[in-house]
């Protein structure tokens, strides 16, 4: 078990590496630098020249990435030339306000994508099937941002319940947080609370025709641990693999809600940070998604490994 | 002591080619310590008939249109599905054909034998464990103390059988139903198994439904025999009997299909055609379409199952011909 997650750990640098070079390559191909926005729409092209210089922006592409790389050894991401702060401090001021709106988005997911698939399973073919089936196609179908601003429209601007924008920390005032992060994870969790009802209700189908489930009955095992022992576990084991991805969807769509909501998460930050050319903090900030994505499919393996013996004894 | 009598039993399934007959019309009973076999092709209804008794029968398509199912008494079909999860187990054990995926892969072995304890009586963790130790023990498995921590792909497909029989056994069913129980099996480990079921018949006094379509498992463990063909019951005998003097035209097909040892035959016998299919059934005799005996009367109404000789009915228009060629 040890030995699977320092595999998957090792294996994972590979990952980083191309990451962060693609992140690299990709912002300095895009026209246009953080000069001009720095030196605004009035400086010249020598003013503009000496900004690029002194932030060694002049020097050949591959001496500004050996210098990202050795600094990265180090543990230092370097400065954010807009926000005049660490990169590691600035990411680390907004991460907490992606992490927990997407673990309440997260929270939501699981609790009614699980439920819906699983009672749509159990009742196939039935109006509840038919029911919840629509409504994950609905979730699957609208945009979150559009879902987030009609949400804004009615319940801020119609009923006035909630806030339209705005975050409150957690520790700060938790009814406070709850009261601002409702309607974004809501907005965020629709889509993939559609796409885990449908993978939940299509895996349980599968599990309940299996060999195994009838062997539960005809030992007389009462329907809720034939259902939520033996088929649960079973149906856990795909399911995990999506919530994987879910939870990387989710960080990702989180970019788009914070916008829409105004809410100044990793997501915002890293889109004025592309807006401005802010190498740094892009680079940085890119960086720190990519570590968390990395960290939850070991996770996903961990899990995985976890809820099936066959695979917990293959790795030794 | 009759402990199983099936009356009149008729299962329907939709289809997509509209509701159709698994099961017609079959009557048979079990005394206690007795082996019955049923014997009869893929899709002759005997696996559906057992699944019956159990309440099983996935429900649609299935549908049970007539019938009574008694089994110490008591109309099972009667029973409401609380009541049924008290007769399986205790009363009624059951041992599928698939080892390899009847038992669920994520949980151990130890697990799966013990929860059948704990949902049937009123005994501790400590209890449980060491019946199911004890089970794994009496089934043959070697070192069940160790063993009972595996987990099912940790085990061969014998080892998984005899772990399935213990399964069924280790709440002291008085009737234990196996559904080609050695079909998966290599021949050695077929061998074993059957001997444990006969042992196991004897040590627990308990009565055995075995469905197979293998007549030599039939002549290894049954004492009484059904013919099964398309979903009705076509001849039922005592097992010497039946391989003596078999009435039935199926029957005597399948009988002549046993390949032995002194024959030079180069080919196998088999019998011409295929079973039919359950939408589109011959009119009268299901079998005339096959059968070398076929007369135009064979197509003319659905023989009844009568008395042959005593202990002995056939349901062939023509078994009193037969019975004296």
């Amino acid at each position: 078990m040890g030995r699977v997650i320092l595999n998957r750990i090792l294996g994972s640098i590979p990952v980083i590496l191309i990451v962060t070079l693609i992140t690299f390559g990709l912002m300095r191909a895009i026209p246009g630098d953080v000069s001009a926005a720095l030196g605004g729409v009035s400086s010249t092209l020598a003013e503009r020249e000496l900004i690029r210089k002194n932030l060694g922006l002049d020097q050949p592409w591959h001496v500004q990435l050996v210098k990202w790389y050795s600094g990265m050894a180090r543990g230092d991401l370097g400065r954010s030339i807009f926000l005049g702060k660490d990169v590691t401090q600035a990411t680390f001021e907004r991460l907490p306000v992606t992490v927990s709106l997407s673990i309440y988005a997260l929270v939501l997911t699981l609790i009614f994508g699980m439920i819906t698939g699983v009672l749509a399973a159990l009742r196939q073919n039935t109006w509840v099937d038919q029911a919840s089936m629509m409504f994950a196609m609905v979730g699957v179908s609208m945009p979150n941002f559009w879902i987030g601003l009609m949400m804004i429209v009615f319940f801020s601007v119609q009923l006035g319940w909630l806030p339209t924008g705005g975050y409150v920390p957690f520790f700060q005032d938790p009814w406070g947080w709850l009261r601002s992060t409702t309607m974004p994870a809501v907005s965020l969790a629709l889509l993939q609370i559609g796409l885990l009802a449908r993978i939940t209700r299509s895996t349980m189908l599968e599990v309940l025709r299996q060999d195994y489930i009838r062997t539960a009955r005809a030992k007389g095992l009462p329907n809720y641990l034939v259902v939520c022992k033996h088929a649960l576990a079973n149906t856990m084991i795909p399911v995990v693999t999506v919530i994987g991805i879910i939870v990387s969807l989710l960080i990702s769509g989180a970019v788009v809600t914070e916008s829409v909501f105004s809410i100044p998460g990793v997501g915002q930050l890293l889109t004025s940070a592309i807006l401005n050319r802010d190498y740094p903090m892009i680079q940085g900030g890119l960086l720190f998604v990519t570590l968390l994505l990395v960290a939850i499919n070991i996770l996903v393996d961990v899990a995985y490994a976890w809820l099936d013996p066959r695979v917990r004894f293959e790795g030794g | 002591m009759t402990i199983l009598a099936v009356k009149n039993l008729r299962v329907m399934f939709k289809t997509e080619h509209g509701e159709i007959a698994a099961v017609d019309d079959v009557s048979f009973d079990l005394k206690q310590g007795e082996v019955l076999g049923i014997v009869g092709e893929s899709g002759s209804g005997k696996s559906v008939s057992a699944l019956a008794v159990m309440g099983l029968l996935p429900k649609p398509p299935a549908r049970i249109a007539q019938g009574e199912v008694w089994f110490e008494g008591e109309n099972l079909l009667h029973y409401t599905d609380r009541d049924m999860r008290r007769i399986r187990g205790p009363g009624i054990g059951m041992v599928f054909q698939e080892p390899m995926t009847s038992l669920n892969p994520v949980f151990t072995i130890g697990d799966q034998l013990m929860e059948t304890v704990r949902v049937h009586q009123k005994v501790g963790p400590k209890a449980q464990r060491d019946r199911a130790i004890e089970m794994l023990a009496r089934v043959g498995i070697a070192m069940p103390e160790r063993r009972i921590d595996d987990y099912p792909h940790q085990l061969s497909g014998g080892m998984r059988q005899r772990v399935m029989i213990a399964m069924a056994l280790i709440c002291n069913p008085r009737l234990l139903i196996a559904d080609e129980p050695t079909t998966a099996l290599d021949v050695t480990i077929q061998q074993q198994i059957l001997e444990l079921l006969l042992d196991l018949r004897d040590e627990f006094k308990m009565a055995i439904m075995i469905i197979t379509h293998n007549m030599g498992v039939v002549a290894e463990m049954a004492d009484r025999v059904i013919v099964m063909y398309a979903g009705k019951i076509v001849e039922q005998a005592p097992v010497n009997e039946l391989f003596a003097r078999p009435v039935h035209p199926y029957t005597r097909g399948l009988l002549d299909s046993i390949p032995s040892l002194d024959d030079d035959r180069d080919r196998l016998k088999t019998i011409p055609g295929t079973l039919p299919r359950p939408w589109a059934l011959p009119p009268g005799c299901r079998f005339q379409p096959r059968c070398a005996f076929r007369v135009d009367a064979c197509a003319a109404a659905v023989p009844p199952l009568v008395s042959v000789r005593a202990e002995h009915e056939s349901a062939c228009i023509r078994q009193d011909e037969l019975v004296a060629s």
